[in-house]
This record gives C-alpha cells, sequence and structure tokens, in this order.
C-alpha cells in the first residue's frame, strides 16, 4: 500500500493539497509516483499570476515511458511554482509530499479543499 | 481496454508475477512491462546482464528440401549464402515494397528454417509463410510450444558459462550463430542474437521446460548482477541502439529503404516479393527517411508527435522516443522529408502543443565498447 499523509487531502486524480497558512500546496502522491516509475520531467506550465479553476491542467510529469497530465484540485492564483522541479525531476521520486511540491495556490474558495477526499477516503480509493 | 479475446500467458506468467513485475496486455499477451524498474532493468543490462521473457515472439518451423527458397523468395536478404548453423535479420515486404515484418532466419540444418517473426504480426506472417509453404515443404507454427528468453549484457556470457559445459560452450558462437545446448538440464537451441545493443543470447526450448531454465539462470547469475527485464526496458535498449520496432518505426506503411533498412535489402537477388515495388520506389527517390534525434530543448518526444521545422511547417513524425537512461538524454526516431536528415539538421517536436527543439544525429545512440 502506498504511502498516504494524513495532513492534506486528496483528489482521484492522484494530486494531493496541504493547506499551509494561506496558501494551498499541491503535488502528486505515491501512489501516482509508483504508477509512473523514474520521473524524468516535471513540466509546470502554470506560472505565478495565472488564475486556475478547479479541474484546469497545470503542466505534466513524464517518465521514462509514460506522461500524465497535473490537474489543480482547486481554483485559485498560482502563487509559487517550485522551480527546483526543472532541474531534478527525480525529487518527485524521493519526496513527493514534502519537497516535490510542484505548485502553491492562493484559493479563491478555501472550502474546496476541504471538500476534496480525506486520507481515509482516498485509501478507500486506492484499495479497490 | 476491452479486448475480446482473454490474455494470452508466457509460461514463464506466474515467474513474472511472483517477482511482482507489473503485468501489461501486449499483442494478446499478458507481460510483465517493468518488475524493479524501468531504469534500474535497463542499466541492468548495460552494466551486467538482464533477463527476458519473449516467449510471446512467434517460431516458425519449416522443413525440406525447398524449404530455404520458399523463405528466400519472401524476404528482402539473400538466404542462398547463409550456412547452416547461422542466422540473418531481414524483412518481408508485401507487393507495394512496404514492411509486413522485420524477422530473423535460422538455418538450424541444411533443410531445416526456423523463422521468428513479431508476436503482433505472427497470424499474418504465419498464414504467409503457410500460404508459400503448400505443396513444397512441411511448415508448423510452434509458437505456442515454444519458450524463448534473452540473456543480454556484458556478463551474459559469464553467467551462461555457470551453467556447465553446454554453457561454457557458449562462449564460442559467433554472432548470428546458433546451436543445440543442455543447459540446466534442459535441452535448448541458443543463438548470438539480441534486441539490446550489448552481447548475449537467445534461448529457445520447449514451453514446459523453461521455468527450470529461467531459475538456473537466476541460480548462478544473480551474483554476477542478473535482473529480469520487462518490455519497457526492452523498448528503451533497442532505441539506444537504434533498432527497429514493428508498428512503431515501421509497418505496411514504410519501406525498408527510407527506414534504414537497405543493409537488409539484396536488389541482385532474382527475385522476391516486394522486388519490383521497391525498384519503383529506389528509381522515383525516397521522399523521406528515418533519423534519430535528440532533444536540445526540455522536453520528451513520444510515438506520433509531429516533427516541424524552424518555421513550424510539418515534416515528420516521430516513431519512437523516450529518455535514454545510458545516453541520458532524451532520444528520439522520426521520419523526416529528405534535406532535413542529416546529421546536425534543426528541427523541432510538437509536444503537445510545445515546440521543444532537437538536432538529428548519428545513430545508434549507443554502442557497446569493444
Amino acid at each position: 500500500m502506498s504511502e498516504i499523509k494524513t495532513d492534506r487531502r486528496y483528489t482521484s486524480d492522484h494530486e494531493w493539497a496541504l493547506t499551509d497558512g494561506g496558501l494551498v500546496r499541491i503535488g502528486i502522491t505515491a501512489y501516482a509516483v509508483e504508477q509512473l516509475g523514474d520521473i524524468t520531467l516535471v513540466n509546470l506550465d502554470a506560472a505565478v499570476g495565472a488564475e486556475l479553476t478547479a479541474g484546469a491542467a497545470f503542466g505534466t510529469v513524464e517518465s521514462v515511458k509514460t506522461l500524465a497530465d497535473l490537474f489543480s484540485p482547486i481554483s485559485g492564483t498560482v502563487v509559487e511554482v517550485n522551480a527546483a522541479l526543472a532541474d531534478q525531476p527525480e525529487l518527485v521520486n524521493d519526496d513527493c509530499y514534502g519537497g516535490a511540491w510542484m505548485i502553491a495556490i492562493a484559493p479563491t474558495n478555501p472550502s474546496e479543499v476541504e471538500a476534496l477526499l480525506d486520507a481515509e477516503a482516498y485509501g478507500t480509493l486506492l484499495s479497490k | 481496454m476491452s479486448d475480446e479475446a482473454p490474455l494470452k500467458k508466457t509460461p514463464l506468467h506466474a515467474e513474472h508475477v511472483q517477482l511482482g513485475a507489473r503485468m501489461v496486455p501486449f499483442a494478446g499477451y499478458d507481460m510483465p512491462v517493468q518488475y524493479e524498474g524501468v531504469k534500474q532493468e535497463h542499466l541492468a543490462a548495460r552494466g551486467a546482464a538482464a533477463l527476458f521473457d519473449v516467449s510471446h515472439m512467434g517460431e516458425l518451423e519449416l522443413d525440406g528440401a525447398e524449404a530455404g527458397r520458399v523463405i528466400d523468395e519472401l524476404i528482402t536478404n539473400d538466404l542462398s549464402k547463409l550456412a547452416e548453423g547461422r542466422a540473418l535479420y531481414t524483412c518481408a515486404l508485401n507487393e507495394s515494397g512496404t514492411i509486413l515484418d522485420d524477422l530473423i532466419v535460422y538455418r538450424r540444418q541444411t533443410d531445416k528454417w526456423l523463422v521468428v517473426c513479431n508476436a503482433s504480426n505472427r497470424e499474418k506472417i504465419a498464414a504467409h509463410i503457410a500460404t508459400a509453404a503448400r505443396d513444397r515443404c512441411a511448415f508448423v507454427d510452434a509458437s505456442d510450444s515454444t519458450a524463448l528468453i534473452a540473456l543480454q549484457g556484458p556478463k551474459a556470457m559469464a553467467i551462461a558459462a555457470r551453467l556447465g559445459d553446454g554453457g561454457r560452450a557458449l562462449g564460442e558462437l559467433r554472432s548470428f550463430a546458433l546451436c543445440d545446448a543442455m543447459l540446466g538440464g534442459v535441452r535448448c537451441l541458443v543463438a548470438r542474437t539480441g534486441y539490446t545493443g550489448e552481447d548475449g543470447v537467445e534461448i529457445f526450448c520447449a514451453a514446459g521446460d523453461v521455468v527450470t531454465l529461467w531459475r538456473a539462470l537466476f541460480e548462478v547469475g544473480s551474483e554476477l548482477g542478473l535482473k529480469p527485464a520487462g518490455l519497457a526496458a526492452r523498448d528503451t535498449l533497442r532505441l539506444e541502439a537504434r533498432l527497429s520496432l514493428y508498428g512503431n518505426d515501421i509497418d505496411e506503411t514504410t519501406n525498408p529503404l527510407e527506414a534504414g533498412l537497405a543493409w537488409t535489402v539484396k536488389l541482385d537477388k532474382p527475385s522476391f516479393l516486394g522486388k519490383q515495388a521497391l525498384l519503383a520506389i529506389k528509381a522515383a527517390g525516397l521522399s523521406r527517411k528515418l533519423v534519430g534525434f535528440e532533444m536540445t530543448g526540455r522536453g520528451i518526444a513520444r510515438h506520433g508527435y509531429p516533427l516541424l521545422d524552424a518555421s513550424g511547417a510539418t515534416i515528420g513524425t516521430c516513431t519512437s522516443g523516450s529518455p535514454g537512461p545510458t545516453v541520458n538524454k532524451n532520444i528520439g526516431l522520426g521520419y523526416v522529408k529528405l534535406g532535413h536528415d542529416a546529421v546536425g539538421s534543426k528541427l523541432l517536436v510538437d509536444c503537445r502543443g510545445k515546440s521543444i527543439e532537437a538536432v538529428v544525429v548519428p545513430t545508434p545512440f549507443y554502442r557497446r565498447p569493444s
């Protein structure tokens, strides 16, 4: 069973959203990383200042064999982009719940985060 | 995702599952795409050795005085000079000169031949050869009763040698030569061939014996670094070595001259299926060529991505692309219009709407140290 953190919320597309002060950090889950394998490229298309709606694509991650789109779990304004991932995509394999966060969003409506899957519901999804 | 027929299993299926492989449908079989990880498996094949189950491939046997001629009429390469105990790589064409399949033809004995075809083309090629063989020689599709594993990498022959006299003797086997051997108590046909760009052998045996052989190889090979490797690593290894993948780089819309396979085509042969069409193609001049390129911008080319010139006009299509774990670059193959095929030509890869820079480079991308 892939690691799931209880401090954050999840989507069925295997992104996580962690409230961090007034921001929400977005990344991909350990399950997503295991499915992808060695991450060789992270493309974060959304720049600081970009407005995202929930479900909007904000970039892609690529492994040796496949490519996956990244979708924003919530609506808001991009306030930070993790630039380190451009040169060190392997960080996603090493620390997907920590240093390999992808973007930080100032949420339009903070309650959107609470509406996402909690750790238990996400765990149930993975066990299906 | 709904394949109508249930997936077939190779005789090693339970071994793959037990090793924790991720299984995927491929050419009608439930096949291991990776075990530990594509990169580790790729690097094991380059640095030590890797073992692949390729039992899904087709094994077609022909027997009789006419058998060699039957095959020769269907292929671009020339069997007339192929000695007993030797094999060659070739294309089989249709009448319009495009590629039905790429094959290895093995001459086991004077009148006893083995043709190995791609799993995805097995039915097509079996029917094609069976038709030609009718009333001329015996033909058997032995694919279901034959297992095939590939032992590849710089330590491959040392590992084989640990299986006793039969394995040690394989060290003498020349490239594209074959022989019968007893390995780990299993009667095998062994050929010094492969699909990775490394030294190694491909080993045929009865389906019922392959689990014994597979386990015996790991028993003696693990401490030399032998790892099981899946289809994903097989693909990145062959791409670095610029070996064609049927269905990606070659198919019934491509001809061997534009695919860089002219070396398999012997136009001085009196005749073969597709020769007239190919002569016409050659006389008219090629319009495109399969080239290797590496990404100079940040992006990974994938099968089907358009290739563009500096103005954004489409000049071709990527047929294979991925990161190359040994060359440590993002590499690809693709057809480009003549004029864009010279080494050093700059092109753009349309990576889902983003134009990423690439440059045509010499191939193979990787050549093993001699």
